[in-house]
């Protein structure tokens, strides 16, 4: 099995690995770049652990080949800092509670700064039709959607 | 297992030749990834086509929408002229699978995946859509209705793939719309769907119809005495009773877990009948 080099842009540094043709997005960011945000849950595209964006649009990296990554934009959720600040989304989520586990966390963040960078007034219908491919097995989903709400208002007021 | 990015169409097809049915065809990659990671398929080869040229482009033809075979649900939904011409089409695509999903799942992919539940099957279908294939021999157009066989099987020829699929242009007073039955709100696989095209003439009655089901039948199923029972009416309550029951009549679904033979039987004709009705208001919205 012939093992593929890559090269690609993991939150905004040029970055390459090699791989085998049959590893995923997920893995080799995980255990090749050594960023352990995005999680595996279902490995199978229903969880949403495993979300990053890929050229602009989230997508379930357990579900993308590490060899599709060549030449493309990622970004994960490592990306979402500003040097030590966290990003307001992290926040809120901390200051609310809107986790417990956390293993589903990194994905639902990702997916929910892409959503507010498209809409950053989002209904509650729509910030749950956009996180319907994020499972969480602990919160009940009520205080995730809440924090962001929450964190939508303040990148609105900032 | 080796991983292929050829340069042309022509070098695909040749490749998928050459494999003797032992290469896979990645785009979107949510159906392949499953089904390899389960071990359902051990393809020697993935042959990815994303980087083919138009294979991301969507391009006004003739009064219609060429749509690359890599296009992925989400940049359907954000393209104005489709979603206007084709309402139906968009509304069916952008329910297969979740924001992740949408992200890189393909109309083309649905259909070649030869599912009889896919949900922009039944949309393409009703929209007369025709897809354009490479293969060894060149190329050629197929109805999308003739793609799909029976569950996982599909009509193509070794070393043939889809690389676009064509909305044609439609009239003014022409809409249509898509929908299915799911236990939940979302990420869900349809248990019983259905796409209806209308066009309406200048007196606003149906001057033609194609009614097509979802899940109810080995493959994707055009119903054309559905189609008849309507044509020359404005929906009026016999119609629409033909209708359903014409659908009804269709239908030969499965009992599985996710519905009875009885249940979908009822509910395709439900669904057929709210369709109609939606395509219909669509229809006589435009100016």
């Amino acid at each position: 099995m012939k093992k593929i080099h890559v090269s690609t842009t993991v939150n905004g540094d040029e970055i390459e690995f090699i791989c085998p043709p049959g590893e995923t997005l997920l893995d080799a960011l995980r255990d090749r770049v050594g960023l352990k945000g995005a999680k595996e849950g279902c490995g199978t595209g229903d969880c949403g652990a495993c979300t990053v964006e890929m050229n602009g649009e989230i997508v379930c990296s357990c579900l993308v080949l590490g060899a599709e990554a060549e030449g493309a934009k990622i970004k994960t959720v490592e990306g979402m800092t500003t040097g030590d600040r966290l990003h307001t989304l992290q926040q809120v989520f901390i200051d609310h509670a809107a986790l417990q586990c956390g293993i589903c966390t990194p994905g639902i963040l990702v997916a929910a700064e892409t959503l507010l960078e498209r809409n950053p007034d989002p209904s509650e219908t729509e910030i749950r039709y956009w996180l319907a491919g994020n499972l969480c097995r602990c919160t009940g989903y009520d205080k995730i959607i809440r924090a962001v709400q929450i964190a939508a208002a303040e990148m609105r007021g900032a | 297992m080796q991983y292929f990015k050829p340069q042309t169409a022509a070098e695909a097809a040749d490749i998928l030749a050459k494999s003797a049915g032992k290469a896979r065809i990645l785009a979107g990659g949510t159906d392949l990834l499953v089904q390899l990671k389960s071990g359902m398929i051990e393809p020697e080869m993935i042959v990815d086509i994303k980087h083919l040229d138009g294979m991301h482009d969507i391009t006004q033809e003739n009064g219609g929408y060429r749509i690359g075979a890599a296009v992925p649900g989400i940049k359907l939904g954000q393209h104005k002229g489709v979603v206007a011409l084709w309402p139906g089409v968009v509304e069916a695509c952008e329910l297969i699978g979740s924001t992740q999903v949408q992200g890189r799942c393909t109309m083309v992919g649905n259909l070649c995946n030869g599912s009889p539940a896919a949900d922009s099957v039944p949309a393409m279908v009703a929209a007369n859509a025709v897809v354009r294939i490479t293969g060894p021999e060149g190329t050629r157009d197929c109805p999308a209705f003739d793609i799909p066989t029976s569950p996982g099987k599909i009509s193509l020829m070794p070393g043939e793939f889809i690389t676009s699929v064509y909305l044609p242009a439609r009239p003014k007073h022409a809409s249509d719309a898509y929908l299915r039955f799911i236990p939940r709100t979302e990420m869900d696989i349809a248990v019983a769907s259905a796409g209806v095209n209308l066009e309406l003439a200048e007196d606003g009655t149906i001057r033609a119809a194609r009614v097509v089901l979802g899940a109810v039948g080995p493959k994707v199923m055009l119903v054309e005495d559905a189609a008849s029972a309507i044509i020359g009416s404005k929906l009026d309550d016999a119609a629409i009773d033909a209708l359903t029951a014409a659908c009804r009549a269709a239908a030969s679904p499965i009992d599985d877990k996710r519905g009875t033979v009885e249940f979908r039987t009822q509910v395709v004709g439900v669904l057929a009948k709210r369709a109609a009705h939606i395509a219909m208001q669509r229809a006589g919205d435009q100016t």
